[in-house]
C-alpha cells in the first residue's frame, strides 16, 4: 500500500520553483502582495502595540471572567470541530465520489451559512430550536431547551463554521485520484480499507486546510453566539463575547483580551501549518 | 480557460462583499431587528457645509441648519425618532442621524474619537467619562427620567406575577450587563430589595442565579422576552410601553424598590454642527419636545 500512496503524484506538492536566472522580474506582483500583507498586518501590530502600552494588561488578564471564557472557547470550539469532522467528512466523501440528484443544491445549501450575518444566523436558530420555534414543542416532550446553554454555543459555532470544513474536506477528496482507489480495491482492500489507507491520507491537506478554518471560525463566533445562547460567564461567554464586555467597561481591558485570543490562534496556526507540513512532506 | 477565470474573480468580489456587510452588522449596537441602530453618517456630516450658525434668541423657535448626528441610548429610540421627524420637518434641509446602542457603547466610541453632535445618555454614569475626556461642550443637561419594570411573555411561561416571583428557580431571566444603564440599575433595585425583610437578604443572590443572558442594551432584553425565549426581563417603563402589547405583559415593580433614571443630554466637541446641537438640546427641553418624551411613557426632568 505505501509504495502506492508514494508513487501517486499528490497535487498538491509544491514543484520547486525554477531557478532565479530564469525568472523574469515582476514588481507588480510583489507590489500588489505587500500592500495587501501591510494591511493585515497594522492592525494587528496596532493592536498589540496599543494593548501592551497601557497599565491595565495585566490586571485586565487576571479577570476570573478570562479563564472561564478561555475554557468555554476552548472546549465549544474543539467539539464543534470534532461535530464538523464527524458529520462533514462523510458528506464531503460523498459529494466528491457519487452523482445523486440535487447535489448541486445540496453544495449551496452548505455554503448558506457563509453569506448569512452571524446575527441573522442566530435569529434563525432561535426561530428554530427556540421555546417558541419550529421544534420547541418537540424539543420540550424530550425535556430539551436549548436557548441559554452551552448546547447553543456549539450549535452557533457549529452552524457558522462548518461550511469550511466540508469546503476543505471536499476538494481534498476531489484531488484524490480515483484511479489510486481501484488500484487499492484490484488489490484486495474493502471499502473502509482503501477510505482508510488511501483516500484519507491523500486528502489530509485539505482536511487539515478545511478543519483549520472551521475551527477559526468557530472561535471568532459572535452574533449568533450572543442571539442564540447568550453571555453568561462559565456558561455562554466566549472570549469574542467577553471582549464585547470588557469593552463596555475600558477598552483597554478589551484590548489585553484581544491580544490573548490572536496570540492563542496565531499559537494554533503554527503549530497546524507544522503538522501540515510534514504531511506534505511525507 | 478565461470565462471561467473571470467568473470565479466576481464571484470572490461578491462574497468579500457581502463578508464586508456581515462583519459591519455583526458589531457592536445592531443586533436584533428591533434595535435598528443607524451608524453616524460620518462622511455627510463632515461634507456639509454648516457655516450657518442658528440666530440668537431673537427667532421663536430654535432654528436648526445642515446635518446632525445624535448618540443616544437604546430606550430613546421611538421618542427620539418622532422628535427627529418633528424637526426635520419644521426645518427643512435638515438631516438628523440617530445612532443608538446601550450607552456604555455609545461612550466608548465617543472616548475613541467617534464623530457626533450631541450624547444623550441614559445615565450619568455613562456621562461622566465623556465629561471628564473633555469632550463635552457645557454642562449636561438632565432632559427627562425613567423608571424600571419587569416585562414577560404574554403567555407567562414562568409564571411571574409579581417582583417575588423573580427569584423562583428555574426561571430563565434576562437582563442588560451591569455596564449598561438599565442593566446596573436592574442590579440596584435588587439590592433595594434584598435590603427589604419581606424578601431577604439572599433576594438578589437568587434572583441572579435565573440569568441567562447579559445583552448588550435594552432593546435586546424586550426582544429575548417578545420571541418568548426568556420568561422575565427588567426593562424601562418606555420600553415596556413602546412593546407589541399582545407579546409582552409589564409587571410593576413598587416606587421603594424602583430606581428613578435620569437621562442626560451634552454637545459633544467632536461633531461639526455645535449650533446645531445646542438647538437640538433646547427644542429636545422645550414643551413641544417634552411633550413627545412624556407621549412615550419618560417622567418629565426634575424642575431647575
Amino acid at each position: 500500500m505505501r509504495e502506492v500512496l508514494e508513487s501517486v503524484p499528490s497535487r498538491l506538492d509544491a514543484a520547486p520553483p525554477h531557478p532565479a536566472s530564469r525568472r523574469r522580474p515582476q514588481p507588480l506582483p510583489w507590489l500588489a502582495g505587500a500592500l495587501l500583507l501591510l494591511f493585515l498586518v497594522i492592525p494587528v501590530v496596532a493592536l498589540l502595540w496599543k494593548a501592551g502600552g497601557s497599565a491595565q494588561f495585566w490586571p485586565a488578564l487576571r479577570q476570573p471572567l478570562v479563564v472561564h471564557a478561555l475554557r468555554l472557547t476552548a472546549l465549544t470550539s474543539l467539539i464543534s470541530l470534532g461535530v464538523a469532522l464527524l458529520f462533514g467528512t462523510p458528506l464531503a466523501w460523498l459529494m466528491a465520489r457519487r452523482d445523486f440528484p440535487g447535489r448541486g443544491l445540496i453544495e449551496i445549501v452548505i455554503d448558506l451559512p457563509l453569506v448569512l450575518p452571524p446575527v441573522v444566523a442566530g435569529v434563525a436558530l432561535l426561530m428554530a430550536f427556540g421555546r417558541n420555534g419550529l421544534l420547541g414543542h418537540e424539543l420540550r416532550l424530550l425535556g430539551l431547551e436549548i436557548p441559554f446553554t452551552t448546547t447553543a454555543v456549539v450549535m452557533a459555532q457549529l452552524f457558522v463554521s462548518v461550511p469550511f470544513y466540508v469546503r476543505g474536506a471536499l476538494l481534498g477528496f476531489r484531488l484524490v485520484s480515483q484511479d489510486v482507489e481501484e488500484a487499492a480495491a484490484i488489490d484486495g482492500a474493502s471499502g473502509w480499507q482503501t477510505f482508510r489507507h488511501v483516500t484519507l491520507p491523500l486528502a489530509l491537506p485539505g482536511i487539515i486546510s478545511g478543519g483549520i478554518l472551521c475551527w477559526a471560525r468557530a472561535v471568532s463566533e459572535f452574533g449568533a453566539t450572543l442571539m442564540f445562547a447568550g453571555n453568561i460567564t462559565g456558561r455562554t461567554q466566549t472570549m469574542p463575547l467577553a471582549i464585547m464586555t470588557a469593552m463596555e467597561t475600558d477598552l483597554n481591558s478589551a484590548l489585553a483580551l484581544a491580544v490573548l485570543l490572536v496570540i492563542a490562534a496565531a499559537l494554533v496556526l503554527v503549530v497546524s501549518r507544522f503538522f501540515t507540513a510534514e504531511r506534505l512532506q511525507r | 480557460m478565461k470565462r471561467p477565470l473571470s467568473l470565479a474573480l466576481i464571484l470572490i468580489l461578491a462574497l468579500a462583499l457581502v463578508a464586508c456587510g456581515s462583519l459591519t452588522s455583526a458589531g457592536a449596537g445592531t443586533t436584533t431587528a428591533v434595535s435598528t441602530a443607524e451608524s453616524p453618517d460620518a462622511s455627510s456630516t463632515m461634507a456639509s457645509p454648516t457655516g450657518e450658525a442658528s440666530p440668537g434668541g431673537a427667532a421663536t423657535a430654535p432654528k436648526i441648519n445642515g446635518n446632525l448626528t445624535i448618540f443616544a441610548a437604546a430606550s430613546l429610540t421611538e421618542a427620539f425618532t418622532e422628535l427627529k421627524s418633528e424637526i426635520e420637518a419644521a426645518n427643512p434641509g435638515t438631516k438628523i442621524t440617530l445612532n443608538f446602542a446601550g450607552s456604555s457603547a455609545l461612550r466608548t466610541q465617543l472616548l475613541q474619537g467617534a464623530q457626533a453632535d450631541a450624547f444623550a445618555s441614559a445615565d450619568t454614569v455613562n456621562m461622566a467619562p465623556v465629561v471628564q475626556a473633555g469632550d463635552v461642550s457645557g454642562e449636561p443637561s438632565i432632559f427627562a427620567q425613567n423608571r424600571l419594570v419587569i416585562v414577560v411573555p404574554a403567555n407567562n411561561p414562568g409564571h411571574v406575577n409579581s417582583v417575588k416571583d423573580l427569584a423562583n428557580s428555574g426561571l430563565k431571566l434576562v437582563l442588560a450587563q451591569e455596564q449598561v444603564p438599565v442593566g446596573n440599575y436592574a442590579r440596584e433595585s435588587l439590592d433595594k430589595l434584598s435590603a427589604d425583610p419581606t424578601y431577604g437578604s439572599d433576594f438578589k443572590a437568587k434572583v441572579l442565579a435565573n440569568l441567562a443572558s447579559n445583552e448588550l442594551n435594552v432593546k435586546d432584553v424586550l426582544a429575548k422576552v417578545q420571541l418568548g425565549e426568556a420568561d422575565a426581563g427588567i426593562v424601562y417603563a418606555t420600553d415596556a410601553a413602546a412593546a407589541d402589547q399582545t407579546k409582552v405583559k409589564t409587571i410593576d415593580i413598587p416606587d421603594q424598590f424602583n430606581i428613578i433614571a435620569q437621562y442626560p443630554i451634552a454637545v459633544v466637541k467632536s461633531g461639526a454642527n455645535p449650533d446645531g446641537a445646542k438647538a437640538f438640546i433646547d427644542e429636545l427641553l422645550s414643551p413641544a419636545g417634552q411633550s413627545i418624551m412624556a407621549k412615550y411613557g419618560f417622567i418629565a426632568p426634575p424642575a431647575h
